[in-house]
This record gives C-alpha cells, structure tokens and sequence, in this order.
C-alpha cells in the first residue's frame, strides 16, 4: 500500500481524509445546501421588492392601511393583528416540530406522532390564514380611481376616514353591451371583471358630495399619503380619473402601486407554496413514524431533516413579515 | 443525531437543564422579540420614525436588528446549527450572507438611482 499512497503530511486532520470532517449525514448536508440555495431564490425577490420600492419610494403604499382586517369581525380596523397572529402561529408550529425531533432522538415514538400532528396542524391553520389574506387582499374594501398616469386617488371624509366609493356614488342608468370580438376591435376582450360602479357614477356622485377629499398616492415628508383640498379634488378627479379600481390583481391595484399586488402575490404566494409542500411532507413523515419506519430503522433523522425544512420556512416567513408589513 | 446538544444562549448567560427546556426558553424568547415588534408596528413611535440613521429611519433599523436576531436564534436552536461543526456552519452562513449582503446592495443603490431619474428627469412614472 505504501507504493500507491502518497503521504501529505495531512493525516489525522480534519479534511486529511478518512473521517467525517462536517460530521453530518450525507442527507443532511444535502438539505442544507438545498436551504442555502433557496434562502438565495427567496432574497432575489425580496431584494426586488426593496428595488421596486426604493424606485417608487415616495409613492409607495403603506402596509398597514392594507392588511386591517380580522377574519369574522368586519368593519373593525385592526392593522398588523391576523398578520402577528400568522407569525405566532409558525413560530408555534417550528417549536413543536424541533419538540418533535428532540423526542425523535430519544426514540419516544408517541411524543413524536403528537408534535408533528401539532405541527401540521399549525401549518394548516398558517396556509388557511394567507388564503384568506389573499381573498381579502383580491376583493380590497374601500375602492379607488386609478389616473390616466397610472395612479391611484381614494376618497377621505373631511375628518380623515376613508371613504368606500359604494357610499356616494350614484346609480346612473346606462346601456351597456357586451363586447364581442366580431362588434368592435377583434383582439380586444371584454374584460374578466366589472368594477360594482363606472367612473361617470363616482364622479357624479363626488361632485354632488362636498366632503368627499382625495388622497394621492404621494408621501409627505413625515410618510402619510398627501390629501387634498376640495378644489384640487375636484379638479384632479375631473382632468386626471379615468377608471374605477376594486381590490387587487396583477395589473390594479386599488391600494396604491399595482408592483406592490404583483410582489404581495409573488413573495406570499411562494412561501405559501413552501409551507404547503411543508406539511405534506410532514403528513407523509407522520405516517411513516406511525407506521414504525423509523423505529425500525433505529433512526429518526428523516424527521430531522424535514424539520430543517419546516424551520426554514418559518424562517424565511420572518423575513417577510418584517420587509413586507413592518419596514 | 446521538450528539450532545450545547445548552447554552446568549454567550452563556443563560443555561438550561435539558435541550426541552431550551427549545421553551428560545420560544420564550422570539415571542417577545416578535410581540415588540408588532407593538412598534402598530404604534410606530414618532421619535423611531422621525429620526434617521444612516438615512435609514430608527423604526426601520430596530425592525431588520431584530429580524436578524430572531434568524440567528432560529439556525442556531432551533435548525441546530450550534451542534454542528465549525466547517459546515461557515459554509453555510457565510456564503448566504455574502452573496444576500451584496445583491441587496446592488439592488437598493440601483432603485434609489432610479427614482432619481424619475424624480429630476422628464420621465415621470414608468410601471
């Protein structure tokens, strides 16, 4: 042997060779570079969000005014609390499963049944959760009149308060037919929703209201949207409003830049998507540790490294929860 | 798997009996980094968003400190990466934190240039 093995002077280190230098299953270093190269996807696009936002940073719209709703208590104003809610909620779940990979080690087979099904329950309450938000989200609440420019002007009272467009709009009795592609331009479409009212209603309706104020897009130096005055309403809803928005989607957005829907969908969407596959395959663990796999196996570490997963998902929610709701 | 489980945090100021006591104690811990989070979210104190550092407001400093913090106790406890050794940890954090620090960079100095142009120049709103 010793004719074919050159001697390195490095036997007996670390990376000399013949011992397990990272001291980690081949299993769970593939999982950890699987997270490296996720956590990169994930802050490609929360660094983009920060791109777009710091292009568009005095007119960009301000969470809290966007997430105020509570599932089963409408009309309450309660910015930030479902999406805490949420927060605690994956926390919860990644404590129960790191209980469930701890009980995992010292073969208690039962401990681990009951904190993955915590678990996964926790994960359903949490994808349940940002399906509604989404709802929400989609269907908006108060309605908006989106610019010739693209932007967006909503309607104040003149203490302040919001007003919903479905308040002072007025019924104007119109013909309306259906676009069809053989009637009008053939590559034009009807389009897929129709906002409750047309922009001539609310602008009739705001004309005939004297304490209906917009609020522009804009910040102001101390960060709230800019309001203006009755005449400047006026005016600007006359010259500039040309379309009545209703909630979100990909293209309009009645809560302010429509990049800020497109980014909501994409970043929340995608975590959603991860949280999802989290808890089938924690489901799929969870049959298998009942069926005994991995008592016979004499290892839990499959439950280890799905939790690894699981944490990374509740990791990246922290981040998304700061960078899109709290900064 | 079977490997011993360090059972200290905060450099040591605070140990537990047993990694279960542990897990309760990060728990413990990140929930109130997140309920003072949501509570400054809420209130948003006018002097942490009237100030600036670094051309940053306070609030916003305080929020992205504590995210990190609360990232680190996560890795570390709960994805058990203080039992793990020195060469995987380092290949882990460090390529993450190299290559996020430096998009992000490029990114943000790239927007800000942008609603520059938009802001000085004859282009007024492009989406």
């Amino acid at each position: 042997m010793d004719a074919t093995v050159a001697q390195t002077g490095t036997e007996g280190k670390s990376w000399g060779g013949g011992n397990r230098p990272l001291n980690a299953s081949y299993g769970k270093l593939m999982m950890w570079f699987f997270i490296v190269s996720d956590a990169l996807t994930f802050s490609g696009f929360i660094a983009s969000y920060g791109f777009s936002r710091f292009k568009f940073i005095d007119a960009w719209p301000v969470a809290d005014q966007v997430f105020t709703h509570i599932p089963f208590l409408h009309g309450v104003t309660a910015p930030m609390y479902y999406v805490a809610f949420m927060t605690f909620i994956l926390i919860f779940s990644s404590v129960t499963m790191v209980l469930a990979v701890d009980a995992g080690s010292k073969m208690q087979k039962n401990k681990v049944i009951w904190y993955l099904f915590f678990t996964i329950i926790g994960g359903a309450i949490f994808v349940g959760s940002q399906a509604w938000e989404w709802a929400t989200f989609i269907k908006g609440d108060y309605g908006a009149v989106e610019t010739k420019g693209g932007k967006i002007l909503q309607f104040l009272d003149t203490e302040g308060k919001r007003v919903a467009i479905a308040d002072f709009a007025v019924h104007i009795p119109t013909e309306r037919t259906t676009h069809e592609s053989q009637t009008g331009i053939w590559y034009d479409s009807e389009p897929e929703t129709l906002t409750s009212f047309s922009f001539e209603e609310v602008k009739t309706g705001f004309l005939a209201n004297e304490n209906i104020l917009i609020r522009t897009q804009y910040l102001d130096e101390s960060g709230k949207q800019t309001v203006l005055s009755r005449e400047e309403s006026v005016a600007k809803l006359v010259t500039d409003g040309r379309l009545v928005v209703e909630g979100a989607n990909l293209i309009r957005n009645e809560y302010g830049h429509p990049l800020f829907a497109d980014f909501f969908f994409f970043i929340t969407g995608f975590h959603g998507f991860h949280v999802l596959t989290g808890v089938m395959i924690n489901i799929i663990i969870f049959f298998n540790v009942i069926v005994g796999t991995y008592e016979r196996r004499n290892s839990y570490e499959m439950v280890e490294k799905v939790g690894l997963y699981w944490h990374f998902v509740d990791l990246v929610w922290v981040f998304v929860f700061t960078f899109f709701y709290l900064v | 798997m079977a490997h011993e489980h360090k059972l200290e945090i905060f450099r040591g100021l605070v140990k537990f009996k047993s990694n279960i006591t542990k897990i309760w104690g990060v728990f413990l811990f990140l929930s109130i980094v997140t309920t003072v989070e949501v509570y400054l979210g809420i209130t948003k104190p006018e002097i942490l968003t009237q100030n600036r550092f670094m051309a940053m407001k306070i609030l916003n400093w305080i929020f992205i400190i504590l995210t990190l913090v609360k990232a680190y106790y996560i890795i570390w406890d709960f994805m058990h990466h203080r039992d793990e050794t020195k060469g995987l940890r380092r290949s882990v954090v460090w390529t993450g934190v190299f290559l996020i620090c430096y998009l992000v960079l490029i990114l943000l100095i790239e927007g800000d240039y942008i609603f520059d142009v938009y802001k000085n120049n004859y282009v007024k709103f492009n989406f």
